[in-house]
């Protein structure tokens, strides 16, 4: 009973230590106070000016930037990541093998190295580096993870049934789109939701890709004003936001995981 | 026939990844033996054995991602071993929220921290560096752990508890050696990114401590392309050396677990 | 006469330079049931997948009704596949599943609806419309594949060893369905199976396989009964396979024993193969009757009948089946009715193969070399030579031998094992061995110089 006590205290103990930060952060977010930390009573305003208009045009122009690039990047790696995983799950084994490794250097490479490799691309390529670069580069990342998610469903998939539809009078374009699609539908969306994540959570790589005509995501926007001392007290109100779509994200994707795999059994 | 055709469609895909994943990784080696004028030099790399500060602040870079691994492992193996549990934990809940942090902006983590030490009044330095990397990485190294010790098939403790061992036997013999697998993907999950961080640490600590990720960067920024790529070499090869010697250590492992 | 609905034309294939099906000659009647039998690998499946379009024949072609196939892509043929493992779509119902055909068909709803509907009702699915194909077991998911294929009223239904993820009991069951739906339906089926029970319960006509070749067509009677050669008669059913000699027209000796027969045209004193069936030894007290003694060795039962091996006073096994046991250890008389032995033309009697001479006393031989007499040849000369089948040495350690390869096939003869040895690089020997092989062993390969004979040049 005391070692039952003394572990649950222990998860209870990390688990407070790790949301502690964000909690302040989500608290203070209801007061007007410039620095972090004073109280000077509660209010909603710091929200209505996140909301209303009241922020800076650069931060909104930043969050703009982040949700369409997220949104682009991962439409683009979701479509690019099915298709290429319909052909790689076709190839031979050694060329499988061989697409499989490179596909994981975007994953297990750090941040930091994607992005310097990247930004040497587009220099050595005189590239000029804005918006496209960074959507370019988030797709580059995005991508395996969407061929990781949707390759478990091809390789559970009845080889058969694509030769079914054929068999059927499908052609060949309505054996995939009747057949396959659905059949990847999860894996797909899985991808997509990890790609936004993904997209809109990234700093390194964008600070490396973004260029100096000022092109900002929200996390270089967050970085900037950083440095310079202090955050823009609408960054309070915005990062718990943020925390709470991406909880809910998170949230809703992992139950459905697990009660899919609950339902299988 | 049909076969074929469908494996072309991993062309598109194939090209993509030699433009932007082969060749950048290609080009930070060229850059990194290549002068200004573009002529092959090794001298980008004598710059760094020479620059005292920049091989102090590489050394000291490893020293911290050290440490924080440590600290990861100490603090997270029990929360994963709780977490696994039947008897202390039966929520999946509880698990997501463990991991969820993970997925939360790098930079939004750090300020939270930044925002808790202003907020206790605590100093920042290196204290708040070492507090705010294991806040940051600490869920890298649970979740494969947990994700090995749930994994575990129970039967292994039963019979080795049916052969006589009591529960610290059990853990020591069976439980702590199959999960080393769990434990080296941990330690690379944490000790990968704590090596290349960069802003993490200025923010943490208000410019006062530098790390090898920030000499990096500054590098970049300033147009010293080719020390910069140089330097970044330099990592990767500490990157690939930590994955493999932890691939091997996790392989070992896995197959002296099964023997 | 019956018309012929497909008809297959010299088809050959063969994938990354393995021949899978050599010069196919084949015909299939409107209504017939026939059964493309054969073990794993012997081509069968890859004839299916031609049939339904999903590969194309390098050489040959197919015929459907009248007309050539060609390159006409699945989607357009008007054939329709039972898949091995059902290859139902997950994401669909079951009535979605069988209406996808119509469905793209652009069949109006309430005639999908109505043909649904009946065939639901002819695989005894009536209820199970709005079931998702996943909760459906084994046995019921094969009778929606069944149903969506032939809603379609295919000319030609293609089965692809539906029953084989089926149990023993489920099977059962379900040949007699198919049997049964064969009749209602009236439409051509071919069938692909490896159990040659399940081929003689269902089929019209067997076309036994084996290494993408057509070994034998027939009627399940015909095939059973009359062989024509050693794998057909081992394949099919239980047998026992012995070499003989044929003495004269209707006068057959094996197993140390003269006997009489119904086969002619062998001409005299030639060896031949032969086959009788275990049920067709008899037991018998009557010393006029008795053609041969043997001392029974084991005595099984196996449900209906009792399966008894015996060793025969001449040394070699037989097994036989028999509705009465016998006593284990006891001598017991036996014969065989002249109609139940069947002769079969021995398809080689030696190895005959070719090789080059290496040098002095050595010739090259399926990618080894041999010691060789090789008086009056000299090096270069391509000859042809022959191999008795017990002169080849099969050993265990593979670097023991000039050749190595894997045992390919065992027939048991009454007295030894006639082998066929896949060689390693290409070609294969045929041994007699009284050491017992599994299939699928790697062995070494010797043959001593003496047994190595070379009759001419090429």
């Amino acid at each position: 009973m005391i070692r039952k006590i003394l572990c649950k205290g222990y998860l209870a103990v990390l688990l407070l230590a790790l949301y502690a930060p964000i909690a302040i952060i989500a608290i203070f977010s209801f007061t007007e106070a410039k620095v972090l930390g004073n109280w000077t009573g509660f209010s909603t305003r710091l929200y209505q000016s996140l909301f209303m208009g009241g922020a800076s045009a650069s931060l909104i122009k930043a969050i703009e930037n982040t949700l369409s690039i997220g949104l682009l990047a991962a439409a683009i790696s979701t479509l690019l990541g099915t298709v290429s995983a319909i052909g790689i799950h076709n190839l031979t084994a050694r060329k499988r093998q061989v697409i499989t490794f490179v596909n994981n250097i975007p994953m297990l490479n750090p941040d930091i190295i994607t992005g310097i490799s990247l930004f040497l691309l587009f220099i050595a390529f005189h590239f000029s580096q804005g918006y496209l670069t960074v959507l370019l580069a988030h797709i580059t990342f995005c991508t395996p993870y969407v061929i990781l998610s949707v390759m478990p469903r091809l390789t559970q998939m009845n080889p058969n049934i694509y030769e079914a539809a054929l068999d059927l009078g499908a052609t060949p374009a309505q054996a995939v789109r009747k057949v396959i699609v659905p059949q990847l539908w999860s894996g797909m969306l899985s991808g997509f939701i990890l790609s936004f994540t993904l997209s809109i959570d990234d700093f390194a790589v964008t600070l490396f890709t973004k260029g100096n005509q000022g092109m900002e995501t929200l996390s270089t926007y967050i970085y900037a004003d950083a440095r310079k001392g202090g955050l823009t007290p609408e960054l309070r109100p915005l990062m718990t936001v943020i925390f709470l779509i991406v909880l809910i994200l998170l949230l809703a994707f992992n139950l459905r995981t697990i009660r899919q795999s609950t339902n299988k059994r | 026939m049909k076969m074929t055709k469908r494996s072309q469609w991993a062309l598109p895909y194939v090209i993509f990844l030699g433009l932007f994943v082969v060749l950048p990784l290609f080009l930070v080696l060229v850059y990194a033996f290549q002068d200004r004028s573009g002529a092959f030099t090794l001298g980008n790399f004598l710059k760094f054995f020479s620059t005292s500060e920049d091989l102090h602040t590489f050394v000291y870079s490893i020293e911290i991602a050290v440490i924080t691994t440590l600290l990861c492992l100490l603090l997270g193996y029990p929360a994963a071993w709780i977490l696994s549990n039947p008897t202390y934990n039966r929520s999946s809940i509880t698990v997501i929220l463990f991991i969820l942090p993970m997925w939360i902006n790098m930079l939004i983590r750090t300020l939270a921290t930044v925002a808790l030490f202003d907020f206790f009044s605590a100093p920042l330095g290196e204290g708040a560096l070492i507090f705010g990397m294991v806040y940051n990485f600490l869920p890298f190294m649970i979740y494969p752990i947990y994700n090995i010790l749930q994994k575990m098939d129970h039967s292994y403790i039963e019979a080795a508890q049916d052969l006589g061992a009591n529960p610290r036997t059990v853990f020591q013999k069976v439980i702590l050696p199959l999960s080393m697998p769990g434990v080296w993907s941990g330690i690379l999950m944490v000790f990968m990114p704590t090596i290349s961080t960069f802003a993490v640490a200025e923010l943490l600590t208000m410019n006062k401590v530098k790390l090898f990720g920030t000499t990096i960067q500054e590098n970049i920024n300033n147009g010293m392309w080719n020390y910069g790529a140089a330097l970044s070499l330099i990592m990767l090869v500490i990157i690939g050396l930590t994955t493999l010697i932890s691939n091997e250590k996790g392989n070992n492992a896995e197959q002296g677990g099964l023997l | 006469m019956a018309k012929k609905i497909i008809d297959i034309r010299g088809v050959s294939k063969s994938f990354g330079g393995k021949t899978v099906l050599k010069d196919i000659n084949l015909f299939i009647n409107q209504g017939e049931f026939l059964t493309l039998l054969g073990p794993s690998g012997c081509g069968k499946t890859t004839l299916l997948r031609m049939i339904a379009g999903f590969l194309q024949p390098d050489e040959g072609s197919i015929l459907l009704d009248g007309k050539e196939l060609g390159d006409t892509p699945p989607h357009l043929r008007p054939l329709n596949t039972v898949f091995q493992r059902y290859a139902l779509f997950p994401h669909l119902d079951v009535y979605d599943n069988i209406a996808f055909g119509l469905k793209l068909k652009g069949v109006p709803e309430d005639e999908i609806e109505k043909r649904v509907r009946k065939v639901l009702k002819l695989v005894v699915m009536s209820d199970y419309e709005d079931r998702d194909v996943e909760t459906l077991s084994g046995g019921q998911q094969q009778r929606i594949a069944i149903a969506r294929a032939i809603v379609n009223q295919p000319k030609v239904l293609l089965l692809d060893e539906p029953l084989a993820a089926l149990d023993l009991k489920m099977r059962k069951d379900m040949q007699i369905e198919l049997k049964e739906m064969h009749r209602k339906l009236g439409i051509t089926f071919i069938y692909v199976t490896h159990d040659q029970e399940e081929a003689l319960t269902l089929s019209d006509t067997i076309v036994v396989m084996n290494e993408g070749r057509i070994q034998q067509i027939g009627t399940p009677i015909d095939i059973y009964n009359e062989p024509v050669n050693a794998f057909v008669a081992d394949f099919i059913g239980e047998s026992n396979i012995l070499n003989g000699t044929m003495i004269r027209d209707r006068r057959v000796s094996f197993i140390g024993h003269d006997f009489d027969c119904v086969d002619e045209g062998f001409g005299e004193n030639t060896p031949v193969d032969v086959v009788v069936r275990p049920e067709d030894i008899y037991f018998t007290t009557e010393a006029a009757k008795t053609q041969f003694t043997a001392t029974v060795k084991s005595c099984i039962f196996k449900g209906v009948h009792y399966e008894m091996f015996v060793d025969t006073d001449t040394g070699n096994e037989l097994m036989i089946q028999d509705y009465d046991p016998y006593p284990v250890g006891s001598t017991v008389q036996l014969y065989i009715d002249p109609d139940d032995i069947q002769v079969m033309k021995k398809e080689r009697t030696t190895n005959a193969l070719e090789a080059t001479v290496s040098g002095e006393g050595s010739i090259e031989l399926l990618g080894g070399t041999f010691e060789c007499n090789t008086a009056g040849y000299t090096a270069g000369d391509k000859v042809r030579v022959e191999i008795p089948f017990d002169a080849v040495d099969l050993q265990d350690d593979c670097d023991a031998g000039e050749l190595t390869g894997e045992i390919h096939f065992i027939l048991y003869k009454g007295d030894h094992y006639h082998l066929t040895v896949k060689i390693d690089g290409g070609g294969a020997l045929y041994v007699d061995t009284n050491d017992i092989w599994d299939k699928g062993d790697l062995v070494g390969v010797k043959i001593p110089k003496k047994k190595i004979r070379i009759v001419g040049a090429l």
